[in-house]
């Protein structure tokens, strides 16, 4: 296991004004007790809503910040004591906050990240060859940070975080704010990474696309709690997500049509909406043709969107 | 018009009245350098039998803590964000706006003024006068007076800031000109030492050929009854003059703006 | 290491050069105005507290010299301020490098070269022209008594900056320290008085700065009564200083860590 934490917790005093002038000391806890495992070379999807305890949990498994209570290993190592030797280990990304020297061209900063990690010349150039190529960096790597597009800066960003090779990539929200074209990229270039299988990625997003596409295995955490761990089809399976069948008729919709497997969600003039029971389409699709004549039909995976939802609501 | 202009000063005032942790800092900061001047003029006057420059002890300590309470209300060490709107571009949203930008950063700024006179300005006036003998004005009508000398000493600091952060329309970085103009305006507008320790050319030439001294030597003159309303049509003279200046300056910048498009 | 990132830096800013030009004239000027103002003061009275012309010089350009050299190595450690309230300090602690030297690396300002090579040219003419009955210890000391100012200083610029670690909103605070040391530290400590004296000269140290390193190389008691070995004490004065700025630093990085930003 590169990552493992059990019992992690993470406690906030807050005060509030009660009042005037009085304040009130209170204790939240941002991570309340997770317990999470990684294995070497897997992509990990880190979900929740905002203030849910993503970001602090990242920071205590990076060495930003000292855990309430719990153990965490990454890497064998524990994070805040082996800072410095950690470091030269993982990468990180945080999709707000920028690693790179704002008045420096983009190779300047990459150059300046090889010292600093003390990455071997050789290594350094052949990593950088792979990223610049993946990521067309090439066009912008001559101009200044501050003059980069956010999808052109973020694109650096994950480049300077995989130069000295890390064993564990942490990604805070990459994709937040960038435009179609640089989400895709940055996303294909983390499938490509997770086809290696050499770098084991924990990745939060809001991006459900991002979810779909990427991520295997899912950790959804809720008010420092984690709440699902384990396929995107399992979340799908636990909370009764189903594949909808929405078809259009050549005839009104008769009432008293009995389909085995599945069931009528709505009716809008000749278009019914059916939900199916875990029965395959084919069976439902057969016994509705024979019920009604049909003109069109399509099915609908469960969206993730939804799933989601529903986890956040606590329904 | 005028109830823009209060509303203005009204967010100046609330805007600065929000950051309350700041305000006790700088009260402590303006409080030391206070002690720290303080007693190095004192020192000074008691080493010499003509004085300074004509000032007893109980002036100068005024001096000094009335100078570091006006340090914060002119501001004049504080870059308006105007160069940061400029470079980043917002500045065409101001200038879509019905009101001249010059008018909405004066009235702002007047507000907070206003907030800076109810707490970092009388604060360190407390202090001192806890630990010095301060000189207290002998006519009533010299506070009067001097009210309208520190509204006209904003307004002289806030012109010059507002050219400053002009600047930022033809160079893409205002340090340099700004780090000048924090400086030139310390010592000269008498904020290390008053202007008549000077020799009398140069005193002379700052008082009537720059606006330092209408920032903070014009009022404190004013108030320790060395000077009348003689430095008030001064320091008026410098706020017209400058706040055409910006005009002037703001509308080759505007040009400039429509021309190059940004 | 260090050296890369220190490079990078002044590339960075020697970028906008008609600035940067400005800049280092500018900080020369600063530095001129700051002496400009004893002198002007000095001539008002004839003397300063009670000392005479090279003696206010020397105490003046040592101050002076030992602040721009604090300042230029780690003046921008009050940047720290903004890390924190931006949360930037986090990428500091997610590099194999110490947060600190990192911190004052990325932020060097080399416009202050100008100022730190003024105030030593200063502080050269000072001891030439100062009255000094030179032996081996006061060889030694006129050359360590810069080089622990420096330190005394730059340990109030790192501990003034840790406060940041508790109170983001403390504003320039730290300066009445920094800055208000500086300026207690450039006039002979017998021009102050009453607890105030105390507290800046004796209980923060800053007697130790400039005062007493004067008094001991020009060869004089102190009149305030301290006993004369303590004159020569400034070095020892800069390694607590520099200890406890130390303590400061890792326990505000201790507390930023269980609390975050």
């Amino acid at each position: 296991m590169i990552i493992s934490a059990s019992g992690l917790r993470k406690d906030f005093t807050v005060n509030r004004k009660v009042g005037r002038l009085r304040r009130e000391r209170h204790v939240v806890s941002a991570v309340d007790g997770v317990d999470l495992t990684v294995r070497r070379g897997e992509l990990l999807g880190y979900i929740g809503p905002n203030g849910a305890g993503k970001s602090t949990t990242l920071k205590m498994l990076t060495g930003v910040l000292t855990p309430s209570a719990g153990e965490v290993r990454v890497c064998g190592l524990e994070p805040v004591a082996k800072r410095t030797t950690l470091a030269r280990r993982i990468g990180v990304v945080f999709g707000q906050r920028s690693q790179l020297w704002w008045d420096l061209p983009l190779a300047e900063s990459f150059d300046l990240l090889r010292h600093i990690y003390q990455v071997p010349a050789a290594d350094h150039a052949a990593r950088l060859a792979r990223c610049t190529d993946l990521l067309g960096l090439a066009e912008f790597a001559r101009t200044p940070v501050r003059q980069l597009s956010l999808g052109q800066r973020m694109r650096g960003e994950l480049t300077a975080a995989l130069l000295h090779g890390p064993e564990v990539l942490f990604l805070d929200e990459p994709t937040i704010g960038l435009d179609v074209l640089s989400k895709q990229a940055v996303r294909e270039f983390l499938g490509e990474l997770d086809q290696r299988g050499d770098t084991t990625v924990v990745l939060t997003t809001h991006d459900l696309a991002d979810i779909e596409k990427l991520c295997k295995r899912l950790v959804v955490i809720d008010h420092g709690r984690v709440v699902h761990d384990g396929t995107l089809d399992a979340l799908h399976a636990r909370y009764g997500s189903r594949r909808t069948i929405v078809a259009d008729l050549d005839a009104d919709w008769p009432a008293d049509v009995c389909l085995p497997g599945a069931s009528v969600v709505s009716v809008e003039g000749r278009r019914v909406t059916l939900e199916l029971n875990g029965t395959t389409a084919g069976e439902v699709v057969a016994a509705l043709a024979k019920a009604v004549p049909l003109r069109d039909l399509s099915v609908r995976e469960p969206q993730i969107e939804d799933v989601v939802a529903r986890l956040y609501r606590r329904d | 018009m005028l109830s823009a202009s209060w509303a203005l000063a009204g967010a100046g005032f609330r805007r600065y009245a929000t950051y309350r942790q700041a305000t006790v800092a700088g009260i402590f900061t303006n409080s030391v350098f206070g002690f720290l001047r303080c007693y190095v003029l004192l020192a000074v006057a008691a080493g010499t039998a003509a004085g300074v420059a004509g000032y007893t002890g109980p002036q100068l300590a005024t001096y000094v803590w009335v100078g570091q309470g006006m340090l914060a209300v002119v501001n004049s060490w504080t870059m308006l964000d105007l160069a940061d709107r400029v470079r980043s571009g917002d500045i065409t949203a101001d200038l879509l706006r019905p009101i001249d930008p010059l008018w909405t950063y004066l009235w702002t700024d007047l507000g907070r003024a206003g907030f800076a006179m109810l707490t970092r300005f009388a604060a360190p006036l407390v202090v001192g006068a806890l630990a010095f003998e301060l000189y207290a004005p002998a006519h009533a009508v010299t506070y009067v007076l001097f009210a309208v000398s520190i509204v006209l000493a904003v307004v002289v600091g806030f012109a010059c800031r507002y050219l400053v952060g002009l600047t930022a329309f033809w160079l893409l970085d205002i340090r340099g000109v700004s780090m000048i103009w924090v400086f030139l305006s310390g010592v000269g507008s008498g904020l290390y030492f008053p202007l008549a320790l000077l020799p009398d050319w140069l005193s002379t030439f700052l008082w009537i050929g720059t606006p330092f001294a209408s920032l903070l030597q014009g009022p404190l003159d004013i108030l320790v009854e060395r000077g009348g309303p003689e430095i008030l049509a001064l320091q008026l003279f410098w706020a017209v003059a400058l706040l055409w200046a910006c005009r002037v300056v703001q509308a080759r910048a505007v040009a400039k703006l429509v021309i190059q498009g940004g | 290491m260090y050296g890369h990132v220190l490079r990078a830096q002044i590339r960075s800013q020697t970028q906008y050069r008609m600035s940067f030009v400005v800049e280092v004239i500018g900080s020369v000027v600063i530095n001129g105005l700051d002496l400009a103002t004893v002198f002007v003061l000095f001539s008002v009275a004839g003397s300063l507290g009670g000392f005479g012309g090279t003696e206010v010089l020397l105490l003046t350009t040592l101050s002076a010299c030992a602040f721009a050299v604090a300042d230029l190595v780690v003046g921008n450690a009050d940047k720290l301020r903004d890390y924190v309230r931006t949360g930037l300090f986090d990428t500091l602690l997610l590099r194999p490098l110490s947060a600190l030297w990192q911190l004052l690396a990325v932020n060097f300002a080399p416009r202050r070269v100008g100022r730190a090579v003024q105030g030593l040219v200063l502080y050269v003419v000072a001891l030439a022209i100062a009255d000094i009955d030179w032996d081996l210890a006061r060889a030694v000391y006129a050359v360590g008594a810069p080089v622990a100012g420096a330190v005394f200083f730059g340990s109030f610029f790192i501990a003034g900056s840790t406060v940041a670690f508790w109170w983001v909103e403390s504003g320039e605070m730290a300066n009445a320290f920094t800055y208000g040391g500086k300026d207690f530290s450039a006039y002979p400590s017998t021009m102050y008085d009453g607890w105030f004296r105390t507290v800046f000269a004796s209980a923060l140290g800053f007697g130790f700065v400039a005062y007493l390193p004067t008094l001991a190389l020009v060869g004089r008691a102190d009149p305030l009564g301290a006993p004369d070995w303590l004159r020569w004490c400034s070095p020892v004065t800069a390694l607590i200083a520099a200890a406890l700025a130390a303590l400061f630093w890792r326990t505000g990085v201790r507390h930023y860590r269980s609390t975050g930003s």
